[in-house]
């Protein structure tokens, strides 16, 4: 009995492949805390979506009507509120799309590269890679860096080419550094600079939102991208119930058959 | 059975050996009858083997082997094909379930040296199903096309450039390109849904009917077959159907209730069953920061990692770990011990298994590790420990003191 006990512990121990090594400039992530069954937190998430990233980023795997059907929203909804990207490219005059559109983008690819230096990455699938914690802090810790292209840097990705385009809901950040020890001494690298690490970032000013309303929009925005990455999410769960359901019924009815047969067995 | 069906069996029979089939191998199949946990295994082996195909077939339908359109070929059938995330879980798990159950239902004929006489040559269709199903894992894992697909690929490939002389036209002639690409992606495909799936098959067939001729080993290592009654019957022997069919049908039902915890709930396992990374399209331009092979591949990936390169070249590497693989072919006589089960060994034996499932569980987890100082170093030992489990086998197991064996197997 041991022995199937410590099998069926290794079968399903919910590890990580790796420790987690902090949170890009970051010691760690802040939890998203995202709660998928509130829909009108993946509606608000899916508005903030629509407006500040689909103009850059695609979601092409994604199609509008699927959101809708899952966030219950009706098509002439989800035409009038969520469908703000034209195919020029498909029709010169920018007529809207159909509903059942993929979530594909104006911006053409080429010219991200000459703009950013790099693509804006697909983000169909960019919570199942990066992970609800990761995107939270990550759009939550721009802060103000002269000496990048765009004026600003991450906390959770150093160095990253986009620019802080929620600023106006956030506000002014600043970043917190603090010296990094070692043995009890000022750690310095090989020029004798002091090495700094990034405590946090705090909001300054605030902007159109409050830091705590600030926290809850991302935290809706993080919940549609954690649901864009996998909608069968939603009903995975409670289709997974009934087929357990089921299973424990059967494993009763199984186990008597086997008791029925092996009376006879000594 | 009604007439009417009897005589249809009967014309059947007449030009279609399908009684004889099933009393063969099923009826009148004398299994002993002290089979425990581990020997649930072969069975759910088989099952998940069904799994695959089934699911597979659907997926076949809907996927796209073409390195523009196979990353959201797999997207699209998770999301616009009914049910396709279910049928995708069910073949990514049963691919991890696979290796779970095969490890399992390999440890179990260590344990109670079901490779020994005269059973040797169904141990080594085992291992070739083992070598068929790593080939079969690896050529699949690249049809995501992923960033693991395509770096994994990248790594595994370039084992064979490593070879003196040939290896550089050999992986270029295995990948149809000079790096992977979409030449790859088609001919893995090809190999992954018919050719690769046609050899296992065959092989579980030669499996199977090896074991039935010899008939089943058993916890205690004793041979029914030289205890029959009158009618020429083991006496400790039980017809496979009905009394290990419905014990079967336990164990699937109790298989089913963990494999569906993973496929409903937690289907990547933490990243153990489906990469993070493997999430970002591949990309031929960015090496990911950790190239890691799924679980089951670590070991070895951790004993190729552990031998220092030597003329600045990794095949000594490559060499061991493919030697790790061979070596089990001649396991059935490496074991020189009189007993087959572990219950009647000594503690040599016991002792030498103990370490040998210490070091592949270790080696395992090292492989997930950065290959760099101190898990370097214990890689190393390990490796060492893995092939002395093998290499000396020949004379612990012939200094091994035994237990006597039963004239009749036992119930424990």
């Amino acid at each position: 009995m041991k022995k199937i006990i410590f099998a069926l512990f290794v079968l399903l121990a919910p590890v990580q492949v790796y420790a987690s090594s902090g949170c890009g400039q970051l010691e760690h992530c802040d939890a998203a805390d995202i709660d998928l069954g509130n829909v009108e937190s993946l509606q608000r998430g899916a508005k903030l979506f629509v407006n500040y990233c689909l103009s850059c980023h695609s979601a092409s795997f994604m199609r509008y009507n699927r959101l809708g059907a899952d966030l219950g929203i009706n098509d002439d909804l989800l035409l009038e509120n969520l469908m703000f990207v034209a195919d020029f490219r498909k029709d010169p005059k920018g007529a809207p799309g159909k509903v059942g559109d993929l979530m594909k983008v104006a911006m053409d690819p080429e010219d991200a590269k000459g703009w950013f230096g790099t693509p804006a990455p697909d983000l169909s699938v960019i919570a199942r890679s990066r992970g609800a914690d990761w995107l939270y802090t990550y759009l939550r810790t721009f802060y103000p860096d002269p000496s990048r292209p765009f004026g600003v840097n991450n906390g959770a990705f150093k160095d990253v080419a986009m620019p802080h385009v929620l600023w106006e809901l956030q506000g002014v950040t600043e970043p917190v550094f603090e010296q990094v020890m070692e043995n009890g001494k000022p750690k310095v690298d090989d020029n004798g600079k002091p090495v700094m690490q990034l405590k946090e970032v705090r909001v300054v000013k605030a902007g159109s939102m409050t830091a705590p309303e600030y926290d809850n929009a991302m935290r809706d925005l993080v919940a549609y991208l954690v649901y864009m990455g996998e909608p069968a999410k939603l009903k995975r769960y409670s289709v997974g119930m009934w087929v357990l359901g089921y299973l424990v019924i059967l494993f009763f009815f199984a186990y008597a058959l086997k008791k029925e047969y092996w009376k006879d067995v000594h | 059975m009604t007439g009417k069906m009897q005589a249809l069996l009967g014309w059947v029979d007449a030009r279609f050996p399908l009684t004889k089939m099933w009393k063969e191998h099923l009826s009148e199949y004398y299994a002993p009858k002290n089979f425990n946990f581990w020997y649930f295994f072969g069975s759910l082996a088989l099952l998940v083997l069904v799994n695959q195909i089934l699911t597979g077939i659907f997926l076949t339908m809907h996927y796209k082997p073409d390195e523009t359109l196979a990353f959201a070929s797999v997207e699209y059938i998770m999301r616009d094909v009914d049910w396709g995330w279910l049928i995708r879980y069910l073949h990514s798990t049963g691919a991890s379930a696979f290796f779970i159950v095969v490890y399992l239902h390999m440890y179990r004929g260590l344990i109670y040296g079901s490779y020994k006489k005269p059973r040797e040559l169904i141990w080594i269709f085992g291992v070739l199903i083992y070598l068929a199903l790593m080939a079969e894992a690896f050529m699949g894992y690249l049809l995501p096309w992923g960033q693991m697909s395509y770096w994994g690929a990248q790594v595994i490939v370039n084992l064979f450039s490593t070879i003196p002389f040939v290896g550089d036209d050999l992986s270029v002639w295995i990948r149809g390109d000079y790096v992977i690409g979409d030449a790859t992606l088609n001919r893995f495909f090809a190999f992954h849904v018919i050719a690769l799936p046609l050899v296992l098959l065959g092989l579980v067939v030669a499996h199977i009917l090896a074991l039935h001729e010899v008939g089943s080993n058993n916890p205690d290592g004793v041979e029914i077959k030289k205890n029959k009654d009158a009618n020429g019957i083991p006496v400790d022997g039980i017809p496979f159907h009905p009394y290990y069919t419905v014990k079967d049908i336990v164990g699937v039902v109790v298989f089913l209730i963990f494999f569906s915890l993973v496929v409903f709930f937690t289907p990547e396992l933490g990243g153990w069953f489906l990469e993070k990374d493997n999430f970002i399209p591949a990309n031929p331009l960015k090496t990911p920061e950790h190239i890691v092979p799924l679980w089951y591949f670590t070991p070895f990936y951790a004993m190729l990692r552990a031998v220092p390169p030597m003329f600045s070249s990794q095949f000594p590497g490559v060499v061991v770990m493919g030697a790790a693989i061979v070596v089990l072919f001649f396991l059935p006589w490496l074991d020189r011990s009189p007993v087959k089960s572990v219950r009647y060994r000594g503690p040599y034996f016991k002792g030498a298994l103990v370490v040998f499932v210490i070091s592949f569980v270790a080696l395992g987890w090292l492989g997930t590790q950065p290959a760099e100082g101190i898990y370097t170093t214990f890689a190393r030992i390990f490796t060492v420990l893995y092939f002395a489990f093998f290499l000396l086998m020949p004379w612990y197991t012939k200094a091994d003191p035994t237990k006597p064996v039963p004239e009749r197997v036992t119930f424990k």
